[in-house]
């Protein structure tokens, strides 16, 4: 069965400006950009890297540390713009990533849930439908009414959880947040994405936890360096992986 | 730019929210509450009028009024640009993470001021009725100045917001920049006491030009030149370009800066 493209990566490559140099003042920068002084050490988070995601896969990213795995994902999202290249993605994207970025600390957790919705493009009659469903899965009944910064960070993270992963998103982006709270709920997440692929969304998912990539994704990009050093099936990517 | 629109309505919800909490978190834990907003400018005016009509006199009707009205346009400008000044630094923790149009947080900002203005402006009316003004059908009119600052200080605020991501000796510089602003504007002083070489410029000043014509409204039960609602919109309509031109040719740098 061929099934649609949902998210494509073309030649994709990102730059970044290590500024050798900082300059925070105005003045600094007038005089340095007409001595022509202003240099920059270049430095290329990726590098022409290309892949496709079809629809109701589940791709995994592996790579070591500072091999560019959240640099794609924060790409992927939106939040950077390529260098060089093009993302396209076809569907709205849930990003999870680092939870609780979204939250206000002043505000209380019920209220917490509204503007997190909205940042995620809900509206208020769309978040109460969904109000019910976020409580009873954090189990955070008692605690609704309560300001988010007297949160343990468990709490936080079972909350943002919660909210990200309302409704049946076409994409769901999930960087390293899976190691969060007790085991119990580790669980209980796990079996949400799974809930959420079997329902047909497109799950990218960044983990150090081999084990739970291999048991989530039916593919995976390995990056090296900002490279793409493999693309394939899990079983075979895994397998390379582990020899180094 | 059917693509913007529909960016912009999707996040329309974020907007309100994002009005609505700096709201709350303004008068979190006060016991009056939103009341707050009408209560603080209300206060403000009075004790400005009790020290303009028997400390300073200068030969103008009803001059607490005129020093009140001066107030609450200023004070709009001022807190909406310098509120919309920080709005990017101060969402980055956001912005790193989810895909949201930045300039929402510079225009929450300017709305959330503009609710203020709202309730300083209902104060002003009590004030005018407890002094016996005459309300005139003119103030309806006075919409139009209110919306030509609302459109000038979110032009103002895209700028400044979009600049100080990349310089932030902006933020240090701007509350003098203001302080120089407010005596360049007829807020305390009427017009006529300026010497020539000082009026031009502070005729010069946009901000001059939409004072004069809310006070226009206001008080002298006259409606403003078209002369001047022109130039007012010319100059809204400007200062709007530029604060978006700027705006989005940095927009996608401020992840690298912030």
């Amino acid at each position: 069965m061929e099934k649609d493209v949902i998210i494509s990566v073309e030649h994709v490559s990102i730059k970044f400006n290590l500024s050798s140099e900082k300059f925070d003042s105005f003045k600094e920068y007038i005089i340095k950009s007409l001595k022509k002084q202003v240099s920059y050490d270049e430095f290329w988070a990726l590098k022409d890297v290309s892949f496709e995601v079809k629809k109701g896969d589940s791709l995994g990213l592996i790579g070591l540390n500072g091999s560019g795995k959240s640099t794609m994902l924060k790409t992927i999202a939106g939040v950077l713009k390529p260098t060089k290249g093009e993302v396209t993605v076809h569907g709205n994207i849930a990003p999870l990533i680092e939870l609780g970025a979204g939250f206000d600390m002043d505000l209380t957790a019920r209220e917490n849930v509204f503007l997190n919705g909205a940042l995620l493009g809900y509206n208020r009659s769309q978040m109460e439908k969904q109000y019910e469903d976020i409580v009873e899965f954090s189990e955070l009944r008692d605690f609704m009414d309560v300001p988010v910064k007297n949160f343990s960070s468990g709490m936080v993270s079972r909350l943002a959880f919660a909210i990200a992963t309302i409704g049946i998103p076409d994409i769901l982006i999930v960087d390293e947040v899976l190691s969060v709270g007790d085991f119990r709920f580790q669980e209980k997440c796990e079996a949400r994405i799974q809930n959420m692929r079997d329902n047909g969304t497109t799950i990218l998912f960044v983990s150090h936890s081999l084990q739970q990539v291999e048991k989530i994704c039916n593919k995976i990009v390995w990056l090296e360096k900002g490279n793409v050093r493999m693309f394939g099936d899990t079983m075979e990517v895994c397998s390379k992986y582990k020899e180094i | 730019m059917s693509k913007y629109i529909q960016n912009f309505l999707k996040f329309k919800p974020l907007l309100s929210e994002l009005v609505a909490r700096d709201i709350k978190i303004k008068y979190r834990r006060s016991v009056l509450g939103v009341l707050w907003t009408l209560l603080n400018p209300l206060f403000m005016m009075i004790i400005l009028s009790v020290v303009f009509s028997n400390l300073f006199k200068f030969d103008i009707e009803n001059f607490p009024l005129y020093v009140l009205s001066g107030q609450v346009v200023f004070n709009f400008f001022n807190d909406a640009t310098t509120s919309s000044m920080s709005s990017i630094i101060g969402s980055a923790s956001l912005i790193k993470k989810v895909y949201v149009p930045k300039y929402l947080f510079v225009l929450s900002r300017v709305f959330s001021s503009f609710i203020n203005l709202m309730a300083s402006f209902t104060a002003l009316i009590l004030v005018m009725i407890a002094t016996r003004v005459e309300l005139r059908w003119t103030v309806v009119l006075s919409v139009f100045p209110l919306f030509l600052l609302v459109v000038f200080s979110l032009g103002v605020g895209l700028l400044l917001a979009a600049l100080t991501v990349k310089f932030r000796d902006i933020m240090h510089l701007y509350s003098v920049f203001t302080t120089g602003l407010m005596y360049l504007t007829p807020v305390i002083y009427p017009m006529s006491m300026l010497p020539q070489k000082i009026k031009t410029i502070v005729l010069l000043n946009p901000l001059t030009n939409m004072l004069e014509m809310f006070r226009d409204t206001m008080f002298n039960a006259k409606c403003f030149s078209a002369g001047s609602l022109a130039i007012g919109m010319v100059e809204a309509v400007i200062m709007l370009a530029i604060g978006l031109f700027v705006f989005y040719k940095n927009q996608d740098e401020f992840i690298l800066n912030i």
